[in-house]
């Protein structure tokens, strides 16, 4: 058996004295998408930040592929194949989707290491095509884009980027219908890509259509793990608010 | 509402619309001082001679607007460099003198940048203490006399010589507006300027170090003021605490009437020096056509206007 790409062992974060995340376990496959649903204020966006490297855990281990790793900074993340999709995108507006792709990361040429925009161009539009992101053209600006686009950009560049783990915060929440079903077609394509996704999401319907599995947390304590084939919205709705 | 067809929808019109005023601005004077030699050979190369120095800041400062940050200290710099080389020139060549000078203002802007990036100040008002802070230095250096330039090296140089019939400050202007356009849309360090004014966020989410960045803009801002400063030394054969003095504005004036954003993100290194040449033009054209300096200001600062409203109007959304 393979080790799973990210496995999260007995991870705690302590703000203070306030417990964020007490004793979280996990374990994400290549090829699997797992949903973290919760209240605000369960712990969501702690994991997040600590899986990215923004926060150092108070305790636990983290390990990739079953080797541990320490992450110190969003580039120690970044360089273990971690990449992020935020909520509110962090996309440069009035740049064009090619350079918002390779930002950070610019293909060269030449001695005088000149930007190679004609290579950028044709990788991303390859990678879109790929993904299935309609978008007018690999030139457009950011700012010309539909929501739905401009996600889809965010995802193809963290996928384009990570080699084993895409988390991704609140993909489809500002979206309509429609772009957000195509955003979730986008997401679900990742699978084959063999990336292990974690996926946080205020939609249970969202979360029932995409995840293998979802995890639940409230108030910083993991409540449960179940298969999304075996439960129902129900149970979920039960483990987030604690009715059950 | 007219829609733009969807291949111009990219275009900025702002971006242009200094070219097109500095034409209209040079077809006006062609006329109005056609008897006053304004299109001569000699006078056209006297309006880029005299706009080389806010030239080699606008490139600067284009940086500085279009990574989100401003640098007010330029015009102080311009003063202090200028001295720091005209003194070490004493006793020193001419290169030596020329090395310090841009030493002390990129590491002014050095420490302009530190303070902005480390403590997390903004640039606004770290130079706005340090343009006051080195306008003193600039006073107390030498006690407010000039410092005379007598090497004919630094004067040929960064004054009045030439290379092959092309006078060195035309020179000065070639070599910093291709460097600066170069570095500013050709390499990652331009790319990363222009995401940094975009979103910093996303330029931190992308793995850009920011604050590094931010440092290195600054500093840059003041090497260059550092070399406007040299360049005026150079002309004048001499340097005194006033160089630079009113520079500041224009140099702010030229860049956004290029094209350059005041937000950030966007920035035009070749319009900055068509906004530098228009500055200079209105300068020299309205002293050939006779008028006041009182009058000069107040043509100047309803042109300018009208120029900035020009550039700005088409980009608010």
């Amino acid at each position: 058996m393979t080790a799973p790409a990210l496995s999260l062992a007995h991870v705690r974060r302590v703000f203070g004295g306030v417990v964020a995340l007490a004793d979280l376990s996990l374990d994400i496959a290549a090829g699997e998408i797992v949903a973290l649903v919760g209240d605000n204020g369960a712990g969501k966006s702690t994991l997040v930040k600590i899986i990215a490297g923004v926060l150092p855990p108070s305790g636990g281990r983290i390990l990739l592929d079953g080797t541990e790793a320490t992450m110190t900074s969003p580039a120690d993340a970044q360089a273990r194949g971690i990449q992020v999709v935020h909520q509110d995108l962090a996309l440069a507006d009035s740049q064009p989707v090619y350079m918002n792709l390779f930002l950070g990361r610019e293909l060269t040429k030449g001695p005088l290491r000149r930007l190679d925009r004609r290579r950028m161009i044709a990788e991303t539009e390859r990678l879109v095509q790929a993904l299935d992101v309609r978008i007018p053209s690999a030139r457009a600006a950011i700012r010309d884009l539909s929501g739905g686009q401009r996600q889809g950009v965010a995802i193809a560049r963290a996928t384009h980027w990570a080699s084993r783990v895409v988390l991704m915060d609140e993909p489809t929440a500002a979206l309509g219908v429609a772009e957000r079903e195509r955003v979730e077609r986008i997401i679900a394509g990742l699978r084959a890509r063999s990336l292990a996704v974690l996926l946080i999401s205020h939609s249970l319907d969202q979360v029932f259509r995409l995840a293998d599995r979802i995890c639940v947390l409230r108030r910083g304590v993991q409540i449960g793990v179940r298969r999304a084939a075996e439960t129902t919205p129900n149970e979920i709705v039960g483990m987030i608010t604690g009715a059950a | 509402m007219l829609r733009a067809p969807a291949s111009l929808r990219g275009v900025d019109p702002a971006r242009y619309v200094v070219y097109l005023g500095f034409l209209l601005v040079l077809g006006g004077f062609a006329v109005a001082l056609r008897n006053d030699g304004f299109l001569s050979a000699a006078n056209l190369l006297n309006i880029v001679q005299g706009a080389t120095p806010v030239t080699v800041m606008s490139v600067g400062t284009v940086f500085v607007l279009t990574a989100g940050e401003i640098d007010l200290s330029i015009g102080s710099v311009v003063a202090v460099a200028a001295l720091v080389g005209a003194i070490v020139l004493r006793g020193a060549p001419w290169w030596a003198a020329a090395a310090a000078a841009l030493l002390a203002g990129g590491g002014i802007g050095l420490v302009n940048g530190a303070l902005v990036a480390y403590l997390r100040l903004p640039s606004f008002l770290v130079t706005l203490a340090t343009m006051g802070l080195l306008a003193g230095v600039a006073r107390w250096l030498t006690d407010l006399r000039s410092v005379p330039i007598t090497d004919d090296i630094f004067n040929g140089l960064f004054g009045s010589g030439a290379l092959f019939g092309v006078p060195s400050l035309v020179l000065w202007t070639i070599a910093t507006v291709v460097a600066g356009h170069f570095a500013l849309r050709e390499t990652k360090f331009g790319a990363h300027v222009l995401a940094l004014g975009d979103s910093a966020a996303a330029a931190r989410a992308a793995g850009i170090r920011v604050r590094r960045l931010r440092m290195q803009v600054l500093a840059l801002s003041g090497a260059t003021a550092a070399l406007a400063g040299v360049l005026y030394a150079g002309r004048l054969n001499g340097a005194r605490y006033s160089l630079g003095e009113t520079d500041l504005l224009t140099v702010i004036a030229a860049v956004i009437v290029g094209g350059t954003r005041l937000s950030g993100g966007t920035g035009s290194v070749p319009g900055a020096l068509v906004g530098a040449l228009l500055m200079e033009m209105l300068n020299n054209g309205l002293i050939l056509m006779g008028l006041a300096v009182s009058e000069q200001m107040m043509v100047r600062g309803v042109i300018i206007l009208v120029a900035v409203a020009l550039t700005l109007r088409e980009r608010r959304v």
